[in-house]
């Protein structure tokens, strides 16, 4: 929690005059009970009737005040609270944009998503009660005590008995439910996984016919979440009746002690009234304390969830170099210099000593087997992930010397996994855009137009997005459910192509589109511009056979590179998976 | 339960009372000792107030009698310290009980829905019904049990202990109080509109975290982190405004309602003074009376508050009902047949079947495939591939004419017994949350040690085996559907040992290779060979090596067959499988 008050720090002034406001409050309130003994004392025991009316006068103007005052609190509060909650928000948000690739693997998209959202609900909640509530209880005991001591001194040592007596109780409480209410949360987490994970994969369960024994596993954990919850509610259900317990006992002893001195004449009847009001005071107050000891307590869970994330390391530092803006001839476009990756936490290496490099305009297709390490090496040119070992330079320089931006700007990137967002697919289209160009999501110029039609040609995308109602103006719907999987890879590739990349990377982006769609795919995007390096990486012997020079991975080395035909003559490894696809077909080669 | 009931508001609440009616005992516990800590509570005051009339000055105090109060204040406290707790844990065990019950018929609806209701409904929403809105009506339900009858017990309790003190002065307080539930009502009225407003921005934003973040690769790629942020910014920026309002002025409701209650406490002070003035009451009584009014009116600030919790618990449980009652698959029949003999002899009989009324798919499909035969099916996307395994495993039903195995038509038998005769390989490989020996049993039954026996063998026959061993805890390795950890041919592998494993006497793949590398593949086609051997099988694949083998391949366009017979017969056809089969070695400059 402490590492997030910075982000109140712009409402310094509300954080302090909000509690302010109600310290005012507080004051009026507690000026009542001292009004009312006037009242009894002076005005009835003393027949003074202008002296009644005077402290009803009195009574309706301490209400007003404390009325305005604890609008006034209510309002900061407010502001603080959620003016906190929206910095708090910006912050994660920009942490996770900064976030290396190997973060989010570890940490996970769905949780960060749950901690940006209904954690920081639950954090401003928290915020808010605290600054108009939890310093009202305080305020309201503590004064309560200072009247008290000056009504009658004696009587008032009572009450510096009762409250760290009080204060333990809800110290203590607090102290046992706070790891129950974050179990709690853990296992509300279990049973959202559970659910989710039987509604993606319901079509597996009923063919193996397992959902009776999935209601079962469900059951299990709905229970124990029962349990815990069962035992929170318990345990905080104590804070009311103890400390009910200790202002009784409180007031009894006043009681006693202070018929004493009534009778010794060292207190007036009014001024037990007095005393007895307070302590009843102090009690309503622990009331609702108690109450909001709940949304404290989640508040905390929250906040620590958002600390976790805000406590990553930051990424490490970007270079500052542009990318060379023209290439020399001589200079690669590409160049793996002894390139080793282990993955955080991975026991083997995903890529050794991988040494090649690749001219600008070359075509290189990357084949090998599940696990071989195709994408890995992929992702490292646009450096998703630092090399552990070797360097990887792009147009001559160490990426890890290039500043990030400058060097994405400059890669088309095709994901194995297809991400689209909903919107129009125009707008999907120029999110390809690189940074500096984006005209804005408004205006669709003609030139904007042209760029948009020759990528979705290029991808073969053109002829499904004319057949949707409005075209390139037709609305996906979310994670692009409305399309199917070949048409999403083919927007997706139709994206990269938007940014004109100097080197387009396209991971097993062809996999649902049949062979001929796959050719014409090929044969259009080679025919853009001459000076694109192109790296495709694929499962498929016609998908690369054609490329300039093809790396043949196995289980993370390179063992072999060259072209189509060199690879047949020399690499044990392309002369397998090549026969696994055309097994006795090796003679209807010469169809094509 | 057949059927989507109406439920009206209503309604609702008549099925939450069901739900509830399961802790009947409880309720009643609960309800009583409500009674009993209301009326101790109130008995406190009360004595207290007595007490002080029993030290009227110096040497004028009444000792025995102050003891024999402050007895009864101490018997009262703890009555009332245990009754009080008593009613926290039952209202605790009745609240997360009815809400345990809830969720797991929420949940087991779901392994009976049609999969056409979960393919056409976006996951996140069924979701925050079983999760979020069970949740919210916790809260209402707590709340509910825990303030709306103690608040209903305070208000008629204290009214009844004012009339006994004085009827004049509780004349004063009855006509007063009222005005504070007023306000509050009228303030939460203004506000609701406030809270829509921000639940709006607030859903508009989370759609797009949800989006973005899940995405964040994909925005890393492209460098559009700062185009992002100035997005997130602007959408922040409208929460933060419109949750300012609608926080700030929901606040108002308590100190609104203090206020009045302060002018009722003047009031009474004022009214008790006049008449203790001529002797109609004792200043005693004045104190109690303070300490009721002050009692009485903060249930009825309680009690509205608790109404909107409970509006927005019933809101909530309505959606959960929805789900609940929404249309089950149709029932197995009760007079359920199972072929007599396993052959594997599948006809489709004039089969028609669309996913939508307006756009057919599946028309008149006629298919004989012969007991122990190999069926590949070829096509373009969309072509309706997926669609007859979908109609196989009785996912969908069939439109128009019908579906037999062994000479029984599917729809006679049970989907269980139907889906255990196969086995199904798809292109998605889902995983379940757990590790991969959990995994690939999945489907296999008996006792521990065999199953641990046969998810080996067919982890080893799939060549499975060599990169799980090489995961840190090898076979205890847990594994998730989102997990990263392991490739996409990696979870294919596990999918295709998971069936082995279930030894089916049917086989469906669905592109079931499609992201395993060919040299893998033709190791693990041995293993094919022998589960496929002499068992029915369907295969969907792109690649036409995996289907070259076949027995029948079946060329589908546009929900057609439009072709059908060996690859040799294909090719020399010339249609349009030899267009397809073609077009893998072509290609020049790429």
């Amino acid at each position: 929690m402490r590492s997030l008050l910075k982000y109140l720090a712009e409402y310094k002034k509300e954080t302090v005059l909000a509690p302010l406001f109600k310290l005012l409050e507080v004051v009026f309130e507690l000026t009542v009970p001292l009004v009312m003994a006037r009242l009894i004392d002076v005005g009835i025991l003393g027949h003074r009737e202008d002296v009644i009316l005077q402290m009803g006068g009195l009574l309706a103007l301490l209400g007003f005040a404390g009325f305005v005052s604890a609008i006034t609190a209510q309002f900061f509060a407010a502001r603080a609270a959620v003016g906190f909650a929206a910095n708090v928000r910006m912050a994660l948000f920009h942490k996770i944009q900064g976030f290396s690739f190997s973060q989010l693997d570890s940490i996970g998209t769905k949780t960060l998503t749950t901690r940006l959202t209904s954690d920081v609900n639950l954090a401003q909640n928290g915020v808010n009660m605290v600054l108009r509530l939890i310093l009202r209880s305080p305020f309201v005991i503590a004064g309560a005590t200072i009247m008290a001591f000056s009504v009658d001194v004696r009587a008032a040592f009572i009450f510096v008995a009762v409250i760290p007596l009080l204060s333990l109780i809800v110290f203590l409480i607090m102290r046992g439910t706070g790891p129950l209410y974050k179990q709690a949360q853990g296992r509300l987490d279990e049973v959202l996984m559970h659910t989710r994970e039987n509604l993606i994969g319901a079509r597996v369960i009923r063919a193996f016919n397992r959902e009776e024994a999935e209601s079962r596993e469900f059951d299990e954990v709905n229970g124990a979440l029962t349990r815990t919850q069962r035992v929170t509610g318990a345990i905080a259900g104590l804070l009311n009746p103890l400390t009910q317990v200790v202002v009784n006992i409180g007031i009894i002893v006043l009681i006693a002690t202070g018929a004493a001195r009534v009778d010794s004449g060292a207190l007036t009847q009014g001024q037990v009234v007095a005393l007895l009001n307070y302590m009843s005071q102090i009690l309503i107050e622990l009331v609702k304390f108690a109450n909001l000891i709940v949304t404290i307590s989640r508040a905390m869970a929250s906040a620590d969830r958002i600390s976790q994330v805000l406590a990553e390391p930051d990424p490490e530092d970007d270079g500052e170099k542009n990318i060379a803006s023209d290439a020399q001839e001589d200079v690669p476009a590409v160049c793996f210099d002894h390139v080793s990756l282990r993955y955080t936490g991975a026991g083997a290496e995903a890529l050794h000593d991988i040494d090649f490099s690749a001219r600008a305009g070359e075509t290189v297709g990357i084949i090998g087997g599940t696990g071989s390490g195709k994408s890995s090496l992929v992702h490292l040119i646009p450096r998703f992930y630092n090399a552990t070992e070797g360097a990887v330079r792009v147009f001559g320089d160490d990426v890890r010397t290039l500043r990030s931006q400058s060097l994405r700007q400059a890669i088309g990137m095709v994901f194995q996994k297809v991400e689209l967002f909903a919107g129009t697919i125009r707008e999907n289209l120029s999110f390809g855009k690189a940074s500096g160009e984006d005209s804005g999501e408004q205006g669709v110029s003609a030139a904007d137009r042209a760029v948009i039609e020759e990528a979705l040609a290029a991808s073969q995308a053109a002829e499904f997005v004319g057949e949707k109602p409005g075209g390139a103006e037709y609305v996906l719907a979310q994670g692009a459910r409305n399309l199917s999987g070949g048409q999403r890879q083919r927007l997706s590739i139709a994206r990269a192509l938007m940014r004109r990349p100097r080197i387009l990377i396209l991971d097993d982006a062809a996999s649902a589109l049949d062979f001929a769609t796959d050719l014409k795919l090929r044969t259009a995007i080679r025919g853009l511009s001459g000076s694109m390096t192109i790296f495709i990486v694929s499962q498929r012997v016609p998908s690369v056979r054609f490329c300039d020079r093809i790396l043949v991975l196995d289980k993370g080395h390179l063992v072999g590179q060259g072209t189509h035909e060199e690879l047949l003559e020399s690499c044990e490894v392309y002369k397998e998976i090549y026969s696994s696809q055309f097994m006795e077909d090796a003679s209807q080669e010469a169809v094509s | 339960m057949s059927g989507r009931q109406k439920t009206g508001k209503k309604g609702t609440l008549r099925r939450i009372l069901k739900y509830i009616s399961g802790y009947r005992l409880s309720l009643a516990f609960s309800l009583l000792l409500s009674v009993i800590t209301v009326g101790c509570a109130l008995y406190i005051p009360k004595l207290s107030g007595e007490v002080v009339d029993f030290m009227l000055g110096p040497g004028k105090v009444d000792f025995p009698e102050v003891f024999r109060t402050c007895l009864r204040i101490g018997i009262a406290a703890g009555i009332l310290a245990v009754a009080q707790w008593l009613v926290n844990v039952l209202n605790n065990r009745m609240t997360w009980g009815v809400v345990e019950k809830l969720r797991r018929d929420a949940f087991s609806r779901i392994g009976h829905l049609p999969l056409s209701y979960i393919d056409t409904h976006p996951s996140g929403d069924i979701l925050s019904r079983v999760v979020a809105d069970v949740d919210t009506f916790a809260d209402g339900l707590l709340m509910g049990f825990t303030q709306f009858f103690t608040g209903v017990c305070t208000i008629l309790g204290t009214f009844l202990f004012m009339l006994s003190v004085n009827v004049w002065i509780t004349l004063i307080v009855v006509v007063l109080t009222p005005l504070s539930f007023v306000t509050a009502f009228f303030i939460s009225r203004i506000t609701s509109r406030m809270f829509a407003e921000q639940a709006r921005v607030r859903g508009e934003q989370t759609a797009f975290i949800d989006e973005r973040i899940g995405g964040q690769r994909v925005v890393a790629a492209f460098g559009k982190e700062k185009a992002q942020e100035e997005t997130f910014a602007e959408v922040n920026e409208r929460l933060r405004k419109c949750s300012l309002k609608a926080t700030f002025y929901s606040s108002l409701t308590n100190p609104t309602t203090r206020f009045i209650n302060a002018l009722v406490y003047m009031g009474i002070g004022v009214g008790g003074a006049y008449f203790a003035l001529h002797g109609v009451i004792t200043v005693g009584k004045l104190a109690a009376f303070l300490s009721y009014a002050s009692q009485y009116t903060k249930p009825f600030n309680e009690i509205s508050g608790v109404v909107t919790e409970l509006q927005n618990a019933i809101a909530c449980a309505e959606r959960i009902f929805e789900l609940i009652d929404e249309n089950p698959e149709v029932p197995d029949p009760h007079d359920a047949v199972v072929p007599a003999q396993h052959r594997g002899e599948i006809v489709f009989e004039n089969v028609s079947f669309s996913y939508t009324k307006d756009r057919k798919l599946i028309e008149d499909l006629n298919l004989t495939v012969k007991p122990g035969q190999r069926v590949a099916i070829v096509g373009p996307t969309g072509s309706g591939k997926t669609t007859l395994v979908n109609l196989l495993m009785r996912f969908y039903d069939v439109d128009a004419g019908e579906i037999r195995v062994d000479g029984v038509p599917i729809r006679n038998m049970k989907r269980r017994d139907l889906r255990d005769m196969y086995g199904m390989v798809l292109q998605e490989t889902w995983l379940k949350t757990g590790t991969i020996r959990e995994n690939i049993g999945f489907g296999a039954s008996g006792a521990s040690e065999d199953v641990m026996a046969r998810v080996l063998e067919a982890a080893k026959t799939c060549h499975a085996d060599d990169f799980i061993s090489r995961l840190g805890d090898g076979y205890y390795t847990r594994v998730s559907d989102d997990g990263d950890q392991l490739s996409q041919g990696q979870r294919q592998l596990l999918c295709i040992a998971r069936v082995m494993a279930s030894d089916p006497s049917m086989l469906i793949l669905d592109e079931a290779t499609s992201s395993i590398d060919t040299r893998t593949e033709l190791k693990i086609q041995d293993a094919f060979e022998a589960l496929m051997k002499g068992r029915t099988s369907f295969i969907v694949a792109h690649r036409l090596s995996t289907i070259r083998n076949a027995d029948c391949i079946l060329v589908m366009k546009d929900g057609r067959v439009i072709e059908q017979g060996t690859h040799q017969e294909l090719l020399a056809a010339g249609g349009f499988y030899r267009m397809l089969y073609q077009s893998q070695f072509a290609g020049e400059a790429i």
